[in-house]
């Protein structure tokens, strides 16, 4: 495979209330979810709630299931707290996850869709400020796409990416480590603030890395792992795993997003080949090596690995990228697709230029574009590294406000790397991809919003008129419910109950499982 | 080892070390003056009082 599998991002952002620094997070958050539901969706498509049935958070990668006792309480996703829980018309989940706003992109084939629909969701997450400042006695509430206060908390940016069930997760393990503990040097977001209270004001590159303790295990939240073991693969599970990457950086610029989902299903499509089953970059002290390669801005530490020689997480990085250019050669020869030819490219060229001077990267990598300000407020103003307002930058950096982010000041100028224009995202706000069931769930809502009870990754409830129950239709292959599959039988669809008849093959249903609703 | 490695994949594609000798220099000196423009504009946006703004950003741990 090439870069091409199904992958999505979920990512937390950060929220606050100047000025009402005691106001709850959580209701904040879904005041911001409950303003755009009922703001910039139709009253019909308020309704459909997220179905919790097919989740379940507490399965592990490694084959056995955590008793719902044991769990810390953090853990119980697929409780249904009353918080706010929205299914978005592409495909997209809007939801309150602990104390922060979250939006989970639809299931897209590959690296760019996953920029686009991520950078759809900064526009919802935006629009959501504004129509909860216009609520009456509502306070402005500031969304900040960043993964920490640096006061001791974090939160997340999850990739997720589709994997062959019949992987060994140890040799998934084994390849992953080494290349996470190195992939910062271009997908880090940077942080003025080490340690995780960032008390020792210093620069490093990644938002993340010191909040990693150990190196695989089920915990989201608390002794956070570099590998995650969470499966729950939303997908059919004798076929499928799903990859949760908890340890990426929530990345402002499109191009660092881009590389970071190519350059990682690259890798994946590597181990399901066993591709890099003699090759071994394993770091002797993981946990460790992650802090040291964040802490370096010159990326130049060597990490000991486990056979004792010496590498940089550059070093390491160009290994890997260099195995991927062997294998999509193997692979594919000439005939190579764009997208995986361009991640191949990209992959090589910043890794070259981080080599040769990191500032080179202030285009298409977070940490260096944040850098490249802190330093020059440094040098402008001769400030030292504990002045307050080189950790506003750091912070304003991933604010969401129009005309106040800074990340957003840059791309007006053209100094960060966007891939995909305004109208481009102003579009996938509203549209799902068209080559993932998220087509299908996406167009089910907004076709027929008044029929859709509920929905979730791997199903859409319909409430049809006459019907005393619920009917469920499962979707559990993520590569169907396409455009290709379903816009003929949408478009012969004027209501839920045609195109259930429809999708069943005969006019009084069948297929389409019964529930009670 | 890393020198060996960067100088395999220089010899499998030449172009992309053509490339790598060009950047620095042209690229350095452009950033600074870019980066001159953007702060004068960013001095405009930063929020009033840096240290009670930053202080008062907590949140709550998340995933």
């Amino acid at each position: 495979m090439s870069v091409r599998r199904i992958m999505g991002i979920e990512t937390e952002y950060g929220i606050s209330v100047p000025g009402q620094p005691t106001l709850n997070a959580m209701l904040a958050s879904s005041q911001i979810v409950n303003a755009y539901a009922f703001g910039a969706l139709s009253p019909q498509r308020q309704r459909p709630r997220w179905n919790y049935a097919e989740e379940s958070p507490l399965r592990d990668a490694r084959g056995f299931d955590l008793s719902r006792a044991d769990a810390d309480a953090s853990m119980l996703t697929d409780d249904d707290l009353g918080l706010a829980n929205v299914i978005l018309p592409n495909g997209a989940r809007f939801y309150v996850d602990h104390a922060h706003p979250e939006y989970s992109t639809p299931e897209v084939t590959n690296p760019r869709d996953a920029v686009l629909w991520d950078r759809a969701g900064v526009d919802i997450m935006r629009r959501a400020m504004d129509l909860a400042a216009r609520e009456p006695g509502g306070h402005p509430i500031v969304l900040y796409k960043n993964n920490t206060d640096n006061k001791g908390a974090s939160y997340g940016c999850h990739e997720n990416y589709l994997m062959r069930r019949d992987v060994p997760f140890a040799n998934i393990v084994r390849v992953l480590l080494p290349f996470f503990v190195s992939r910062q040097v271009y997908a880090g977001a940077g942080r003025l603030g080490i340690g995780q209270d960032g008390s020792v004001l210093r620069y490093q590159i990644s938002q993340r890395a010191d909040f990693f303790e150990t190196e695989v295990g089920l915990e989201t939240t608390l002794k956070r792992p570099i590998i995650n073991t969470r499966d729950e693969p939303h997908a059919d599970p004798e076929l499928y795993r799903r990859l949760h990457v908890i340890v990426g950086d929530a990345n402002m610029c499109d191009a660092a997003t881009y590389l970071k989902m190519g350059a990682t299903a690259l890798v994946l499509a590597m181990i399901e080949d066993d591709f890099l089953a003699k090759d071994e970059w394993a770091p002797r002290y993981p946990v460790r090596a992650m802090h040291a390669v964040s802490h370096d801005i010159s990326c130049t530490e060597l990490i000991e690995l486990a056979d004792g020689r010496m590498m940089s997480a550059i070093d390491i990085q160009e290994a890997f990228a260099d195995r991927a250019h062997d294998y999509c050669l193997e692979r594919f020869g000439d005939e190579v697709d764009q997208e995986t030819k361009d991640i191949l490219h990209r992959w090589t060229d910043v890794l070259d230029r981080l080599r040769t001077d990191p500032a080179t990267c202030a285009r298409d990598v977070d940490w260096v574009a944040k850098l490249g300000l802190i330093e020059g407020y440094r040098n402008r103003d001769r400030l030292e590294w504990d002045a307050p307002r080189l950790q506003l930058i750091d912070l304003q950096y991933s604010d969401l406000r129009e005309g106040k982010g800074l990340a957003g000041v840059l791309e007006s100028k053209g100094a960060l790397e966007r891939l995909w224009s305004d109208s481009d995202v102003a579009e996938a706000v509203n549209e799902p991809p068209r080559d993932t069931r998220a087509y299908f769930r996406g167009n089910a809502l907004a076709r027929y919003p008044e029929s859709v009870a509920a929905a979730s990754w791997d199903s859409v409830v319909f409430d049809i008129p006459g019907r005393a129950s619920l009917v469920r239709v499962p979707t559990m292959d993520p590569w169907r419910g396409t455009a290709l599959h379903t816009s003929d039988i949408f478009d012969r669809s004027p209501d839920a109950a045609t195109l259930i008849a429809e999708l069943s093959g005969n006019p009084d249903g069948g297929a389409a499982s019964e529930e009670q609703g | 080892m890393a020198q060996r490695e960067h100088a395999q994949r220089g010899t499998r594609s030449e172009q992309d070390v053509d490339e790598v000798e060009d950047v620095p220099a042209t690229r350095s000196t452009e950033l600074d003056a870019d980066v001159d423009a953007i702060l004068d504009e960013i001095d405009d946006v930063l929020e009033e009082n840096a240290e009670d703004f930053v202080k008062s950003f907590v949140q709550k741990g998340g995933q």
